[in-house]
């Protein structure tokens, strides 16, 4: 399944959609699926700032705990309450409802390290 | 430095069913095929195959089996009639486990005994029983590993017993529970034990290991509308936690005393000597400084996991044995060996979650029990 297009993924297997200045953040559908049923999520706080290449928060499947790691630097400015009530949504559509912050961009520029969506599929396919 | 892993006879068969496959204590076996939530639910609701190929199974015959198996063991298999079984632990000589053991008396016209041995410790164990032999030599014993030769697999689940009714000539409803019978499953000669590891209704079969893949095909098909699914070792592990099944090297280990794990019930002091019996005795007279209980989570936080710590005002009082999120009760649960001081049921704790504490609460064990 190719991921979807107009967005940047990373090795650590998140997605990052932008508007403007401010970007969408979630887990790609090989993350999901490797996780299995996944049981919890825990997400950082309104204003909380992330950085690039660090955890900004804990997904959780039955079998085990996995970091999500931020893929550029910004500030939360609104998280997916709805996935934190109801984390399987992660498993149901990982790229639609199952967004889990949003962020300020802080360097646009860091933008352009990330994968697209063909390099990303060729990753996901090697992976 | 990389051992090769070990496969069962089922493994190819765990592929094409969409397994995936895991290292566990040296064999490549499936963790999950459709997900382990769905598998769980599976045997809590209809019925789950498993694939026990990685178990050990060992045989003790002779004069004194009975005899070698009592000062080998904890608990007291004297009662024990033909066919019959019985949970026992495998004693060191400081009060420690070495393994957790059912210990199957042969059905009648065959003498001696078989255990069932976990996958981990089944070659330490026959090392231990064949070092006891050559110890004690007034033991008259055969002894032998047959796990390799030895083929296992279990159905479990409210259906299972329908399902396999349809492939046996035996007469299940004869078998007790934690006992076994020889029958023919499938067309080969087989052993059928109702003992599991799920809390539910089920059995566990025995066969030649050239014929195991044959009965886990045969039962696959007889149970294809009775929602039978193959079940992998993730939903293993929650349907034994959430019935306080014990695993070793979580609740159970070489420097845990019996009394501390709750398995005090195992351990016979009245039967007469056996390896452990002193230090094992002492523990229980003098009170357990630790106790292992059961708790749920009150608060909210990441599931309880193997070693997090345990703490009452900031201070440590034990740590996690086992946790999980429970799919039958969708809450989290888990096992913990605490300071005994701290134990009691409705009592408050907290887990330490990635350095957060989440609040806990002891409640009784089993977390589940299914209705009879």
């Amino acid at each position: 399944m190719s991921a979807p297009e107009g967005r940047k993924y990373t090795q650590t297997h998140e997605w990052v959609s932008i508007d403007g200045d401010i970007a969408t953040f979630g887990l790609t559908d090989h993350a999901q699926s490797e996780l299995g049923d996944i049981t919890y999520l825990e997400l950082p706080d309104v204003g909380d700032p992330v950085t690039a290449g660090e955890s900004f928060g804990v997904v959780e499947s039955v079998k085990a705990a996995s970091d999500v790691y931020s893929p550029i630097d910004g500030e939360v400015v609104e998280i997916n309450a709805a996935a934190v009530d109801g984390p399987e949504v992660i498993n149901a559509s990982p790229y639609e409802a199952a967004w889990l912050v949003k962020v300020r961009i802080a360097d646009p520029a860091q933008l352009e390290s990330l994968m697209d969506t063909a390099a990303y599929d060729e990753y996901e396919a090697n992976a | 430095m990389s051992e090769e892993l070990m496969n069962t006879p089922l493994t190819e068969r765990h592929i094409a069913l969409g397994g995936r496959m895991v290292p566990f204590a040296g064999w490549n076996m499936p963790v999950q095929y459709e997900g382990v939530i769905a598998e769980h639910n599976a045997v809590r609701t209809a019925a789950g195959l498993f694939d026990l190929g990685h178990m050990g199974q060992f045989s003790v015959i002779g004069p004194d089996a009975l005899a070698f198996l009592q000062y080998t063991t904890t608990n007291d298999l004297s009662g024990l009639e033909p066919g019959q079984a019985k949970y026992t632990l495998l004693g060191n000589p400081d009060g420690g486990v070495i393994d957790d053991l059912i210990v199957y008396r042969n059905p009648v016209g065959e003498e001696g005994y078989m255990v069932c041995m976990n996958a981990s410790n089944s070659a330490a164990d026959s090392a231990w029983w064949f070092q006891q032999s050559s110890e004690h030599p007034e033991f008259d014993v055969t002894l032998e590993d047959i796990s390799p030769k030895t083929g296992m697999i279990a159905i479990q689940g409210p259906n299972a017993q329908a399902i396999t009714a349809r492939i046996t000539d035996a007469d299940l409803d004869s078998i007790d529970y934690f006992s076994w019978a020889n029958g023919t499953v499938a067309g080969v000669p087989a052993k059928i034990a109702r003992t599991g590891y799920t809390g539910e209704e089920g059995f566990e079969f025995y066969t030649s290991i050239n014929d195991i893949a044959g009965v886990w095909d045969a039962l696959l098909e007889a149970g294809q509308d009775d929602g039978l699914v193959p079940v992998g070792l993730g939903a293993r592990d929650t349907l034994r936690l959430e019935s306080r099944m014990p695993l070793y090297g979580q609740e159970l280990g070489m420097t845990i005393s019996p009394y501390e794990a709750g398995l005090g019930w195992a351990v016979s002091l009245t039967k007469g000597d056996f390896i452990g019996r002193e230090p094992m005795a002492a523990v229980k007279a003098n009170k357990p400084a630790r106790k292992a209980v059961g708790f749920k989570y009150v608060g909210r936080g990441g599931a309880p996991r193997t070693h997090y710590p345990v703490a009452v005002d900031g201070e440590e009082i034990g740590e996690v044995t086992s946790g999980t999120f429970s799919p039958t009760l969708g809450e989290n649960i888990g096992l913990a060996l605490i300071k005994s001081e701290f134990a009691g049921i409705g009592k408050p704790f907290e887990i330490i979650v990635r350095g957060k504490p989440v609040e806990a609460v002891q409640v009784k064990v089993p977390f589940y029990k299914r209705e009879s």
